[in-house]
């Protein structure tokens, strides 16, 4: 390849690129601030009349409040689970890293379980029936960072073979114990990798349709995934409405992609070049 | 590394004092407690005790041992063995799909192009939107009569099929919508692989007169072998367990022709047969172990020597 840009090939990529990844989202965006009856021709076409707030109020209003409720439900869950997620598996990738013993083969096996493993589903519930969490917020939360722990302990464990152990000595040196040296010298230097970190996991779980589909089923506890899922029976004359709600719930990710772009790609890459 | 396991060796030689040595290790080992309580009761637990319930007819408060009837039953209910097979095609055209995509995009977003940010962009955002929002878009799109797709393909004077409609078609569209979202990040594990190809390589070859293809046949594919893996390995494991996409854009139908292992699971927990459900969830554990495992031992086994 020359150091000559190909002017060519860069404009049949941005062509097709559009047609293929651009399309999509403008009729998403197209189709959600329609009137009713244009939408429900599905064409790729400009709105005759702009109905943004109208759709706006129409989709939050719906069900009681059912997207309100559900933005809140989302955010508890989300900022909930990636806070437990952050501390445990920091915890358990500071100790697995550093200390040897014959454990540490069974649990790198378990964590890589964790990422291979389908989770049972009915025993997990018949779990949590015992535990009386099942339908209930916490429980979801607790599945959540049980399901996610596995990736955050690869990527903390990866990142703290990086932080000299001479630091860890000098802290006990000067008297530091066990929660002192994690939490106040080590945790704070991986600051990096915990915004990887909560960037990647908070999108997952804020997408995730399946466990509270599961573990959280009720109309007062969905969540926005679950509510989309709801909307598109109820709203299947209405288009417009349902790709109001799409595009709701796709403000979140986006405002992550815009701020957090190199984080995402630094996470979700971690394992191409070391395999 | 190098450090840790030769610190590794010299506490291995050193085993007179490990009492001693605990008692000032400040790495104690009970900083496993809170993470392995958590995912011991909702993950451990749940997948031992899945072997047994699947042994069962089961209603969450009694249960009632039946052998291996569910089995019985999973592997001769025509709908049940559809969602096996099917599972085993979507996850193998997914993950190939990805691999080729995203290696020829890999290539294509670290060559010397204009608008390489936006291309980026553009390809990586499908993986952070909403799985259920894709679906039912596509499914809109998709639509037989009205849908963007048929009308664009009709202008061109193809009569496009029924896409969810079709028996023949509707596991292979969904797996198609599954790729447009997923290849982004097959496309990202490639350009971080190809990045980190040491560039004499690329100037060797050129001053050696390599021609395009034999850059990519000798050097990059080789030497992206790693995001090659992780790219296969990420994409099987997702497309086996896939449920959130098939579910949103046809719920296994028309009939039961785009049904996966995941959304039988589903249909029976549903229907109230737990024991049948759960025989699936050990159905699905098997398939993604047995084929995962011994994929990832054969592929890592072979480094290349740099």
């Amino acid at each position: 390849m020359n150091a000559r840009k190909n002017y060519l090939l860069s404009f049949l990529a941005i062509v097709v690129s559009a047609v293929v990844f651009l399309v999509p989202f403008g009729f998403i965006l197209l189709t959600a601030v329609k009137d009713r009856q244009q939408a429900s021709l599905l064409d790729f076409s400009w709105p005759h009349q702009f109905q943004f707030v109208q759709n706006f109020l129409a989709v939050v209003r719906a069900r009681d409040y059912m997207l309100i409720i559900a933005f809140i439900n989302s955010t508890i869950l989300t900022v909930a689970s990636v806070a437990g997620m952050v501390v445990l598996a920091a915890m358990t990738a500071f100790v697995l890293q550093r200390k040897q013993s014959r454990w540490n083969g069974l649990i790198h096996g378990l964590v890589l379980a964790g990422l291979i493993v389908p989770p049972a589903v009915v025993p997990t519930i018949w779990v949590l029936q015992r535990l009386g969490l099942f339908r209930t917020m916490p429980g979801l939360i607790l599945v959540e960072i049980a399901f996610g722990l596995s990736f955050c302990v690869l990527l903390f464990r990866a990142f703290i073979a990086t932080i000299p152990r001479e630091l860890d000595e000098a802290a006990v040196i000067d008297g530091a114990g066990p929660l002192r040296l994690f939490f106040r010298v080590v945790f704070p230097l991986l600051r990096s990798v915990v915004v990887t970190v909560v960037v990647v996991q908070s999108v997952v779980v804020f997408n995730d349709f399946t466990n509270p589909l599961y573990f959280l089923p009720g109309d007062q506890n969905a969540t926005v995934q679950l509510t989309l899922y709801n909307f598109s029976s109820q709203f299947t004359t209405q288009y417009n409405l349902l790709f109001m709600n799409i595009l709701l719930i796709t403000i979140p990710p986006l405002l992550m992609f815009l701020f957090f772009n190199r984080q995402i790609v630094a996470g979700m890459t971690s394992g191409a070049i070391k395999g | 590394m190098t450090a840790t396991s030769v610190r590794a060796s010299v506490k291995r030689a050193a085993p007179a004092a490990p009492a001693a040595g605990r008692r000032r290790s400040p790495y104690s080992s009970w900083f496993y407690l809170p993470a392995a309580i958590v995912y011991g009761v909702l993950f451990a637990i749940p997948t031992f005790a899945s072997f047994f319930f699947s042994l069962t007819r089961w209603s969450i408060f009694d249960w009632k041992f039946i052998g291996v009837d569910n089995f019985v039953t999973f592997f001769q209910e025509p709908a049940l063995v559809k969602g096996l097979t099917n599972t085993l095609i979507y996850a193998v055209v997914t993950s190939g799909l990805k691999v080729v995509l995203g290696m020829l995009l890999g290539i294509l977003l670290t060559s010397q192009i204009v608008a390489r940010g936006y291309l980026r962009s553009v390809v990586f955002f499908p993986v952070l939107v909403s799985t259920i929002g894709v679906g039912l878009t596509f499914t809109v799109l998709m639509n037989p009569e009205k849908g963007l797709i048929n009308d664009a393909l009709g202008t061109l004077g193809i009569a496009g099929p029924g896409w969810l409609t079709d028996p023949k078609f509707a596991l292979l569209s969904v797996a198609l919508v599954d790729v447009w979202k997923g290849v982004g990040l097959a496309t990202l594990i490639y350009i971080a692989g190809i990045v980190s190809i040491p560039a004499e390589y690329l100037e060797a070859a050129r001053v050696d007169g390599a021609s395009a293809w034999e850059v990519f046949r000798r050097i990059i594919l080789p030497l992206a072998r790693p995001a090659t893996v992780t790219v296969i390995l990420l994409s099987l494991i997702g497309g086996l367990r896939s449920f959130d996409l098939i579910w949103a854009m046809t719920r296994g139908g028309p009939g039961f022709t785009s049904d996966v292992i995941a959304s039988v699971i589903y249909k029976q927990y549903q229907a109230g047969f737990y024991g049948l459900s759960t025989a699936g969830n050990v159905v699905l554990f098997v398939v993604v172990t047995a084929i995962v495992l011994p994929l990832s031992r054969f592929l890592n086994r072979k480094e290349v020597e740099l």
